[in-house]
């Protein structure tokens, strides 16, 4: 098979996109106020691609009227940029250490609040609810669930997941060290599983954007997995920040276990509670 | 000097592989030169369930530091990189990695097509991309970009693979600079690292 395209033409095209992706996050920011310019590059250029593609543009450009003029594509493009890929779960070691390292200290409040930043389809944030229920503590507690995609905070309202999953959950559950039979979580049909209304009444979903949101309220708990990988340094700074803020005096903090220690490292806001599964704790001796 | 001037001016490798891959990565990675002038790469398929023994078994084969690439780390010369399980691994156009855990492509995560496109675009001519045995098709547009974008290809010879599906994949899209078994790769790796040598 022929080579397409010659060098110079694809290296002209990939000039002529990153000026497209420049226009198209411009359009995207003064038209609707959603700042992109702060994500990691190669990865929101390829979400951008996936995008046009998706809606069969040949250009990126192309993106541009559309955006501007229709209504209508924002809650699309927000859902296409945004990555909703989660898992109940996910890195059970994570789990398994919130439940030994932090939750027990958790006790001593008689109302908990948590923030789950990010919290895409759901998955992560009802995986969360069970671990409160098993240590008694989710009657008490109040769970702010939030993210940019509504597409994907109105599934994870309904909490009703592909039964596919299942088996792999379990196995996430039982070695996150789950204490009862997942089953006890979920209805299900043939092609689906349903998480207890139980669970969900402690969450309540909301849209918040970590790139231009502020404090909303005081939590014990901020869970934020997987989101700061998409933001450069700056960016992450100032969400760390929010986080800082946000958290009560002794409060934690969960980040994802791939995720740069660079800018907390010189933000200096927490102390380290378990590196290998990212658990912090706010410091507020520098404040 | 090399006897293939197209290398001269290489200064990043990628490797991708699957089926049969840690074999294949031992007999490369042993025959290192210390002073390699060059970062590798190297995305491999393997079990998805977090823990990564790759870095730790290639380490004890290769005289040059072995390390799972980490978000937002500045690529540098003389190291090997390994890219996590259940991330894709980025490469920035200011060489830095990135990761992501966007969605599988080519049913994989970490994608060898994901890695290859965004080195491609950050190194362009100066990229060489090596894909070794495997059995999916993976790769084979990353290839096709380096190429594209006027770097160099090697595929490993089908006939000496473990898995013969990707390294056909690539020679049937006619991207393939070269087709060498691993001694011939091993042999050309060495090259570059004596071609600063002087
Ligand atoms: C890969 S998912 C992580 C889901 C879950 N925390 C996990 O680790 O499994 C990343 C989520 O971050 C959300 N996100 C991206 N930018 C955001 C922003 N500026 N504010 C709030 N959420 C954002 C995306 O919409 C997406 O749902």
């Amino acid at each position: 098979m022929e080579i397409k395209c010659p060098t110079s033409n694809l290296q002209d095209k990939l000039r002529i996109e990153c000026i497209e992706i420049n226009l198209f996050l411009e359009a995207l920011y003064q038209r609707h106020g959603y700042d992109f310019h702060h994500y990691a590059k190669a990865s929101i250029k390829r979400r951008i691609q996936a995008l046009a593609k998706a809606y069969e543009y040949t250009n990126i450009a192309d993106l541009i009227p559309r955006i501007l003029h229709d209504e209508t594509f924002l809650t699309a493009t927000i859902a296409r940029l945004s990555v909703p890929v989660t898992e109940m779960f996910r890195d059970p070691s994570v789990f398994k250490a919130l439940r030994e390292l932090v939750l027990p200290h958790l006790c001593s409040y008689h109302r908990l609040q948590i923030w789950q930043a990010g919290c895409s389809t759901g998955e992560e944030v009802y995986s969360l609810a069970i671990l409160l229920e098993e240590a008694g503590l989710l009657k008490r507690t109040q769970i702010y669930a939030t993210d940019i995609n509504d597409i994907a905070l109105h599934q994870a309202e309904d909490g009703i997941f592909p039964i596919a999953q299942l088996k792999r959950y379990e196995r996430n559950y039982m070695a996150a060290g789950g204490k009862r039979k997942f089953s006890d979580y979920y209805i299900t049909n043939e092609k689906f599983f349903r998480i207890n209304q139980d669970l969900r009444k402690h969450i309540v979903f909301a849209h918040h954007n970590l790139v231009s949101d502020g404090v909303f309220c005081e939590v014990q708990l901020v869970l934020c997995r997987n989101v700061l990988i998409y933001f450069d340094t700056n960016l992450q700074r100032r969400v760390l920040n929010l986080f800082h803020t946000s958290l009560a005096r002794q409060g934690y903090l969960c980040l994802g276990t791939h995720e740069s220690l660079r800018a907390i490292e010189t933000a200096n806001l927490f102390k380290i509670v378990d590196f290998k599964n990212m658990i912090f704790r706010n410091n507020c001796e520098t404040i | 000097m090399s006897n293939i001037p197209e290398y001269n001016s290489i200064t990043a490798i990628v490797i991708g592989c699957s089926v049969g891959g840690l074999n294949a990565l031992r007999i490369l990675l042993q025959g290192l030169p210390r002073n390699l002038p060059v970062p590798i790469i190297i995305n491999a398929h393997v079990a998805a369930d977090g823990t990564n023994l790759l870095p730790h078994l290639l380490a004890n084969q290769c005289c040059l530091p072995v390390t799972e690439a980490r978000e937002r780390e500045p690529i540098l010369p003389g190291r090997v990189y390994i890219a996590p399980p259940n991330y894709h691994l980025l490469v920035e156009i200011d060489k830095h990695f990135a990761l992501s855990v966007d969605e599988h492509v080519c049913y994989v995560r970490p994608s060898i097509d994901v890695l290859f496109t965004t080195a491609a675009e950050a190194y362009r001519e100066h990229l060489l991309g090596i894909l070794l045995t495997g059995a999916n098709n993976d790769g084979t547009q990353g290839m096709h970009t380096i190429k594209a974008l006027g770097g160099q290809t090697i595929v490993q010879d089908p006939t000496t693979a473990e898995a013969d599906i990707m390294p056909k994949a690539v020679i049937a899209m006619g991207v393939a600079d070269r087709i060498l078994p691993l001694s011939g790769i091993a042999n050309t790796l060495r090259e570059i690292a004596t071609l600063y040598d002087t």
